[in-house]
């Protein structure tokens, strides 16, 4: 039997680390939800932000937390261009086009990462990279406090945005019922697009929360986007609500089994929870019933 | 009308006849010998790959440069590269390729299980394959005729390891007792972590236990609480690069301070990069593994030209360097690039004109018996070579702590 205190560490660290895939996986349950794709290309801009906020660091000597103001800014337009000028024009608005169309830019910005940055696996060294929160006998990875705070204060804003502003209400008018918002003056393309760019924005918030204790190489954007996809279902397709309280309890599962059933099973736990999900109840957590 | 005289005749003649022969010049020019690199250059295996073919082209531009194959009229090595995309199918896939592009050898594979299958497909060609790094010992204990190894397996390195773990214990009046092995949960890491089992009760170790982690982790946080939780006296980890970095770096946040941290074949351990970037999260952690000779001057310049593009000194590109080396010198004894004769050649090879801490080579069943791993210690920001005596240029420091 394993101390108490082991086991509250890798709860806390469970939680920490499941509120990044929180936000890895909101842009994805977003752009879900109102353009009803799964966007293949999310791993790929993920690790496209990573590098960013590396670059950020490495050649202008920027820190990751005052890296993410302007990264947000500039992968919110990423993400605008991207869906408004490549993938709605290429896919002609047809959703298995859509997959396609990410699926082919997943693989050209992979490899043109693997290209401009090879293939070396970079990390940067920032002075509180070591630094923990003592709470009695827990040590709290300092980044990874500020990580799970920042998530909440993400995933808040989001909800606020998406409650109580215009655009918030076309996202979810076009989400509703696309033509009926068409019909009402909606500008459709310009809501997809700025909903790609949401979710462009939360990837761009996330690199700049796992680099300080994390690493990067052209592939690792795909190391979370399955537990992304996974959170998305356990959460409900579309929710953001979902979206945080599947992150949290997929990280805490991945640790407690991880910690219990060893680091090569741990994974199993998230996946038995998927299929449980699909089984019980296939709506999600947060999901609207079919 | 211009007379046609004999002289003339004779002139156009022989002015004709030159242009007739120019082909034949050129075709005195002996057309390149190909020959395969497989590495891993995509996936989670990527940088080890690139490191791996970096030390290929080091060694091919060398030989071309001093005149390329002498036993056949200066013949230029040209390399036909295929990325193995860190897995057995994309190695295997890019040997078929190979096959067609008439390769006369395969050299590289990086990891085991890409090693296993496509020395295993270039058999069924008769291709000769040098394995570079992949260390589980199955690769020539299969009785494929067509693999070699030069450098080490796990069986070799292991029992080195462990020799001069004893020996390191008792210089310091033992004080190591307790292990927790960590392994990444692939060939290389389970099968290391078998024979550790298997061995260092006997020496005099108690094992409390054997943590598996896959590749690529996305978080070492468990693996270190455990150790937390056992607080063993040392950690034998044998991970590839990024886990390793993630392991030692939350080790550090924990507060986890080992007596030592011993890794065999560790991918980080003993790179320059992890000791570059994490200085303290490195220090005096100590690895047993492939290592290039420093006592030999060609080392220093093939390091130099390693470390010009602004890359790191790792073993893969002093391995790589050396086993096209290995290669070129067969070939040039066969005087052909005839598969049997080639691998007949390397079989018998007694080549020393490498980097690595070996003697000539000596193959048994393709495997070079003067391969040996060296021990070395992370040191003040700087990687020292602990063991063996013979060319240690540093004490090992132990107890850490």
């Amino acid at each position: 039997m394993l101390p108490i205190d082991i086991f509250l560490s890798a709860l806390a660290n469970g939680l920490m680390t499941g509120a990044v895939y929180a936000l890895v996986a909101l842009g994805l349950t977003l752009v879900y939800g109102v353009l009803h794709i799964i966007n293949f290309a999310h791993g790929a801009t993920l690790t496209a932000a990573m590098y960013a906020v590396w670059v950020a660091h490495d050649r202008f000597g920027l820190d990751p937390y005052v890296a993410v103001f302007p990264l947000t800014v500039l992968f919110f337009a990423l993400g605008y261009a991207l869906q408004r000028y490549v993938i709605g024009p290429a896919s002609h608005g047809s959703d298995s086009n859509i997959l396609l169309v990410t699926l082919g830019l997943s693989i050209l910005i992979e490899n043109a990462l693997l290209a401009g940055f090879r293939s070396d696996t970079r990390s940067i060294d920032v002075p509180y990279g070591f630094s923990v929160v003592e709470i009695g006998a827990l040590f709290l990875s300092l980044p990874k406090v500020i990580a799970f705070a920042a998530s909440f204060v993400v995933a808040g804003l989001l909800w606020l945005l998406m409650a109580h502003t215009d655009i918030g209400k076309a996202i979810r008018a076009v989400s509703r019922e696309k033509t009926g918002a068409a019909l009402s003056g909606i500008h459709v393309e310009h809501v997809y697009a700025v909903t790609f760019g949401l979710g462009a924005a939360c990837l761009a918030i996330a690199a700049a929360l796992l680099m300080p204790t994390f690493l990067v190489n052209p592939r690792v954007g795909n190391a979370f986007v399955l537990v992304a996809f996974t959170i998305v279902v356990l959460g409900g397709m579309g929710s953001v609500a979902g979206a945080l309280l599947g992150g949290l309890i997929i990280g805490v599962v991945e640790s407690l089994s991880g910690l219990y059933f060893g680091e090569s099973l741990g994974q199993i736990g998230i996946f038995l929870i998927f299929i449980l999900v699909l089984l019980v109840r296939p709506s999600g957590l947060f999901g609207a019933r079919a | 009308m211009t007379e046609v005289t004999r002289r003339t005749l004779l002139k156009a003649g022989s002015a004709t006849g030159a242009v007739l022969a120019m082909p034949a010049v050129l075709r005195a020019q002996p057309a390149p010998v190909r020959i395969g690199i497989l590495q891993p250059v995509t996936g989670a295996l990527a940088q080890d790959g690139e490191y791996g073919r970096l030390g290929a082209q080091i060694a091919f531009d060398e030989i071309n440069a001093a005149g390329g194959l002498k036993a056949l009229g200066g013949a230029k090595l040209e390399m036909v590269f295929g990325d193995a995309r860190s897995t057995p199918e994309g190695g295997t896939q890019e040997v078929e390729r190979m096959e067609a592009e008439k390769v006369a050898a395969i050299v590289g594979g990086f990891a085991s299980p890409i090693v296993l299958a496509a020395s295993q497909a270039a058999s069924r060609y008769a291709i000769p394959y040098i394995c570079d790094v992949g260390v589980a010992d199955n690769i020539v204990t299969r009785g494929l005729t067509n693999t070699f190894r030069f450098g080490p397996g796990f069986g070799i390195v292991t029992s080195t390891a462990l020799d001069n773990l004893v020996k390191l214990n008792e210089a310091a009046g033992k004080p190591a007792k307790t292990v927790v092995i960590v392994h990444e949960d692939g060939l290389f890491g389970s099968g290391m972590a078998k024979l550790l089992q298997a061995q260092l009760p006997g020496r005099g170790f108690e094992i409390l236990e054997t943590i598996a982690h896959p590749t690529p982790s996305r978080d070492m946080s468990n693996v270190a609480l455990r150790i937390r939780a056992l607080n063993p006296d040392l950690v034998i980890p044998s991970s590839y690069y990024a886990e390793f970095v993630l392991l030692a770096r939350t080790m550090q946040q924990q507060r986890i301070r080992p007596k030592g941290i011993y890794a065999i074949l560790n991918g980080a351990a003993s790179n320059f990069r992890f000791v570059k970037e994490f200085p303290d999260a490195a220090n005096l952690v100590m690895d047993c593994n492939h290592w290039a000779d420093p006592r030999k001057p060609k080392t220093a310049e093939v390091r130099k030209l390693a470390e010009a593009g602004g890359r790191f000194w790792l073993y893969n590109t002093a391995l790589n360097y050396s086993c096209v080396k290995l290669l070129a010198d067969a070939i040039e004894r066969a005087g052909s690039t005839d598969r049997a004769k080639v691998t007949e050649a390397i079989a018998n090879s007694t080549f020393a004109d490498h980097i690595m801490p070996y003697g000539p080579t000596k193959f048994v069943n393709g495997q070079n018996q003067g391969a040996a791993p060296v021990n070395t210690q992370v040191q003040n920001g700087d990687i020292k070579v602990i063991f063996p005596d013979a060319f240690a240029d540093a004490k090992p420091i132990f107890p850490a702590t």
